[in-house]
């Protein structure tokens, strides 16, 4: 167990956070909270994977798990956008509706082996010195992927018109409505494309950095720890893919700190005493509430935060409905 | 088209009986969509809906198992209707249950009170622990939320998985039974009072589970709908519920109401685990909650957030779990609540706007 080996699985992992974090925050940018992350992961990877089953195409499994997400997210979509019913109770109901679904639908799929996604060295850069095998080499493309993506996404967002329009319907879409943007279909966008990064970030489980299908075990509560990071992010797609990486090293180093004997020279307490794990188990989960806690401190002092119209459903003067 | 459809917000007041019309037909609706589903993947909807029927309703014996599943729900659900009626979203139940099961147990595993005391006293600290081990787990989120802002859904759902890891590690190590992932099954002394133990004076009693744990829950929802509906406590919740601006201008204290209304909410949910350990499983043991937690989510919505009606909508719930266990595929249930939630959230569209039919004027050229 060396540093180099754990940085290297903490980004595979942080891969994991990072689609559904970006995801989340594209989604929120545009007004419209999404709970279900942790049920469009489910029907992400329950759906990539049997897709790949099915096909023996990693990436045709890709792209039928985040069509699966997606679909499944419009029907928040239209509950939060047409409907204007709470967010908060939608999307939990979306977790609901995709565990169950996936579960369903998953039936048999525990055990079964697939194609999974391709892995592939950067050539040049992966001869770099440290930085080359801990970023550049033997990773699966989605990791590669999840390097583009972001600074994608902060570009996007910032600095280019569709970008622009986005955040204006996050913070005020009356304005955005008078500009001529169309609040209701860039909305059921930006949800839509939520849900398709929500999918991919299930795929990128169960095709790629833990391979297989463990029923609602695949994704133990990520999910809602991407939730809980778009706040940490304070909705900023960089910060978001630090805490993704920070919190995909913390999953690996906890699976790893079990293996050895000894630690830093020292008898490893997890090793003799397996019953210390579930401490050690705790600490994603107590450290997700440490991460919000420095989020939220960080808004109140600076007075920003959340899109100004996160949560509120917009309703168009003379529509009605 | 010869009808067009109007669709216009409702300006007078909803008809009385037409929020408890929703949810019905959101229900029947649900029922229908997961019967279409289960017919698609190859199932026989209409044997399931028998087998789930004769499972939970078909004799006094299954329908008091249902009533058994039902009591935890009855008190998760009044913990998410108290914490809801003020817009906090206490999605932690889950973890409240388990810390109020895990403190009602160190009653009898520490002994915090010795086996040979009557059992009025043992149960009654029990009873006590397992308020206070989930008033104490909902007081974490409560704190970070009045202090920092810190948004409670995500705290109260992280403390789920930290509860359950706690248990584990007390099942697991300290107090395994030979290395099961259970303690020693309690002493008869702290197991709350059933039906069938009455079965010698009452013979048609015989076999059956129901305990007094139901009556905690019919209190529950009592003291509930008083302070909801009676109480000044009751009108601050519901007015930072409906409108924390006109709240706070009003003068009311809205940090501490976070704090106070988390931990009641937090006691409601540690009280179903106690009496769940109690009154049914014995020991403390892993998996004591199926979700009761989040389903009591779905029935605190579902009955509108009226103490009375999460009685009703427990039931139900109670013969989902209870039949849900026997259904394949195992994901069925939770399939069927989450639609059923889904529709019931759509159809409060109805209560806000009218939809009717209008013949279309044909205007000729």
């Amino acid at each position: 167990m060396n540093l180099i080996n754990i940085l290297h699985a903490g980004l595979a992992s942080g891969t994991i956070l990072l689609f559904a974090t970006i995801g989340a925050i594209l989604a929120e940018r545009a007004g419209i909270l999404n709970l279900g992350v942790e049920g469009m992961m489910l029907v992400g990877a329950m759906a990539g994977f049997r897709a790949s089953l099915i096909t023996g195409d990693p990436w045709l499994g890709l792209g039928v798990a985040m069509l699966a997400a997606g679909a499944l997210s419009l029907a928040h979509g239209l509950v939060t956008i047409h409907f204007q019913a709470d967010q908060v109770v939608s999307g939990l109901s979306l977790t609901f509706l995709g565990t169950g679904l996936a579960l369903v639908l998953g039936e048999g799929l525990t055990g079964k082996t697939v194609a999974l996604v391709p892995k592939a060295d950067i050539p040049l850069l992966s001869q770099l010195p440290f930085v080359g095998p801990v970023f550049f080499t033997n990773h699966s493309v989605l990791v590669y992927i999840g390097f583009l993506l972001t600074p994608l996404v902060w570009f996007y967002i910032h600095r280019t018109r569709p970008g622009l329009h986005l955040r204006a319907i996050g913070e005020k879409p009356e304005a955005a409505d008078v500009m001529g943007i169309n609040v209701y279909r860039l909305r059921y966008f930006y949800v839509f494309v939520g849900g398709c990064l929500a999918g991919l970030a299930g795929a990128t489980i169960s095709l790629s950095v833990s391979p297989g299908w463990y029923s609602s075990q695949t994704t133990s509560g990520q999910g809602w720890i991407a939730v809980g990071l778009v706040i940490f992010a304070q909705w900023d797609p960089l910060r978001g893919a630090l805490g993704a990486y920070l919190f995909g090293a913390l999953r690996r180093a906890v699976l790893d700190l079990q293996g050895p004997r000894t630690l830093l020279g020292l008898a490893n307490p997890f090793f003799f005493n397996s019953n210390l794990v579930f401490f050690l188990q705790m600490t994603p989960y107590l450290l997700t509430i440490v991460a919000l806690v420095i989020g939220s401190r960080a808004a109140m002092r600076k007075r920003l935060g959340a899109p100004a119209a996160l949560g509120v459903p917009y309703i168009r003067g003379e529509r009605g409905l | 088209m010869p009808f067009r459809i109007i669709v216009e917000k409702r300006v007078e007041d909803v008809p009385k009986w037409l929020p408890a019309a929703t949810s019905l037909g959101a229900v029947v609706l649900a029922f229908l969509i997961c019967g279409v589903i289960l017919e698609l993947i190859g199932g026989d909807a209409l044997r399931v809906l028998r087998f789930f029927y004769q499972a939970t309703f078909g004799s006094w014996g299954v329908f008091s198992d249902t009533l058994v599943k039902a009591t935890p729900l009855i008190l998760v659900g009044l913990a998410c209707t108290v914490a809801f009626r003020m817009r906090l979203w206490n999605i932690g139940a889950e973890g409240q249950f388990y810390v109020g099961a895990f403190a009602a147990s160190l009653v009898v595993l520490v002994p915090l009170v010795s086996p040979d005391r009557p059992k009025v006293v043992i149960l009654t600290a029990m009873l006590v622990m397992g308020l206070i081990g989930g008033a104490v787990w909902a007081f974490i989120p409560g704190l970070l939320k009045a202090r920092y802002q810190v948004n409670e859904i995500i705290t109260t759902l992280m403390l789920n998985y930290v509860a359950i890891l706690w248990n584990n590690y007390w099942i697991f190590g300290k107090w395994s039974e030979g290395g099961f992932q259970m303690t020693p099954t309690f002493a008869r002394s702290s197991w709350l009072p059933r039906l069938a133990d009455y079965a010698r004076e009452i013979p048609a009693f015989a076999g059956i589970t129901l305990h007094l744990g139901v009556v905690f829950a019919i209190i529950a929802a009592a003291i509930v709908w008083w302070v909801l509906y009676r109480s000044r406590w009751g009108y601050e919740i519901n007015l930072i519920g409906d409108n924390p601006q006109a709240a706070r201008y009003a003068g009311i204290n809205i940090s501490r109401n976070i704090i106070l209304v988390l931990m009641f909410s937090g006691a409601l949910a540690g009280l179903a685990g106690m009496s769940e350990i109690s009154g049914v499983v014995h020991r403390l043991q892993e998996r004591i909650s199926p979700g009761y937690g989040f389903t009591g989510i779905i029935v605190a919505w579902l009955a509108k957030l009226n103490p009375f009606a999460v009685i009703l909508v427990s039931i139900l719930f109670g013969a989902l779990i209870l039949a849900g266990r026997e259904i394949q595929p195992s994901g069925l249930p939770q399939l069927l609540q989450g639609i059923i939630l889904f529709m019931v959230i759509s159809s409060d569209v109805l209560l806000r706007y009218k939809i009717r039919l209008e013949r279309a004027v044909v205007s000729k050229p």
